[in-house]
């Protein structure tokens, strides 16, 4: 028989797997991204099973929220011929498929039901009701770990600005004041005196 | 109750997903990334699931760096497409042969 836990655990890890698959065969990429929101969500229902409820939480609002998002502009924005693809698929399918299936295949050897079963790895204890994972992440996240904090809030810095400055373009035929080159106007680029003799009155 | 093997296996599969992503799309940098981003997920759903077994939250603070990491790097990354699109018309792996390696 199974549990509740286990079903959810099976339904949402065949849906992050079926769309992991749909992310990497798909021909459309916005398909493409869509299957790989729906494999996020499914991850995150499994991470909320794991009881990692805040990083659940910042993997569906941050990730699908804002990265995802970032992913479908960009794959918008792109003119591309996406049918011509097809040929290289096919070329290189049988290496790729060697790889993946040794990887999974050393892994699940390595990680199965042999070494990590519950009688090796213990479930843990439930939590008390009052229990809460924000508060505990946030406990270690300002005194243990601020320093990494800082650090990763100066490389999202570095990320705004190398995103913008890479892909900001100066604007074109706008109509603007340029008050530096205002200022620095000289006498001479303005008014131009010219000697000439004066004329007869008739 | 879900064993830890179980997890394992789940990120597993995602992971070989992933890596047989970047090997067969060798023609589009888009699906690429998105494979990075499974193989990421993959190895954010390890370090979560021997956190909850090992009692011990460390792994999910390094989940969350991760996760910061992967946002700044996908940004720059697609800022990076956009400007190689512009100035070559194609995101074709194969036709970005600048650097002649």
């Amino acid at each position: 028989m199974m549990s509740i836990a286990q079903l959810f655990f099976y339904v949402s890890a065949a849906v992050a797997v079926i769309s992991g698959f749909m992310v990497v065969i798909s021909k459309n990429p916005v398909r493409a991204v869509l299957f790989l929101v729906l494999a996020f969500f499914a991850t995150a229902g499994i991470w909320m099973l794991l009881e990692a409820e805040f990083l659940a939480l910042i993997l569906v609002l941050v990730y699908v929220g804002a990265v995802m998002t970032l992913f479908l502009f960009v794959v918008m924005m792109l003119h591309i011929d996406w049918i011509v693809h097809r040929k290289a698929f096919v070329r290189y399918l049988p290496v790729g498929l060697c790889v993946a299936l040794l990887t999974v295949g050393l892994s699940i050897r390595m990680l199965g039901p042999s070494h990590f079963n519950l009688a090796n790895v213990a479930a843990p204890a439930a939590k008390p009701a009052d229990y809460s994972n924000i508060a505990d992440l946030g406990a270690v996240l300002y005194t243990d770990y601020a320093y990494p904090f800082e650090i990763a809030a100066l490389l999202l810095l570095t990320a705004i600005i190398a995103a913008i400055s890479l892909t900001h373009r100066r604007p074109k035929g706008r109509k603007q004041q340029e008050v530096s080159a205002q200022i620095a106007v000289r006498r001479q680029d303005r008014v131009h005196l010219i000697k000439m003799p004066s004329e007869k009155k008739r | 109750m879900v064993s830890l093997s179980q997890y394992l296996m789940f990120a597993a599969i995602l992971f070989g997903l992933g890596v047989a992503g970047i090997m067969i799309n060798r023609k589009n940098i888009i699906v690429l990334m998105m494979s990075i981003e499974l193989i990421l997920l993959a190895v954010n759903t390890n370090f979560v699931a021997f956190s909850h077994f090992l009692n011990n939250n460390t792994g999910q603070i390094f989940v969350f760096f991760i996760l910061t990491v992967a946002a700044a790097e996908a940004a720059i990354g697609l800022a990076i497409l956009v400007v190689i699109y512009r100035h070559k018309g194609t995101i074709d792996v194969e036709k970005l042969d600048l650097l002649k390696g």
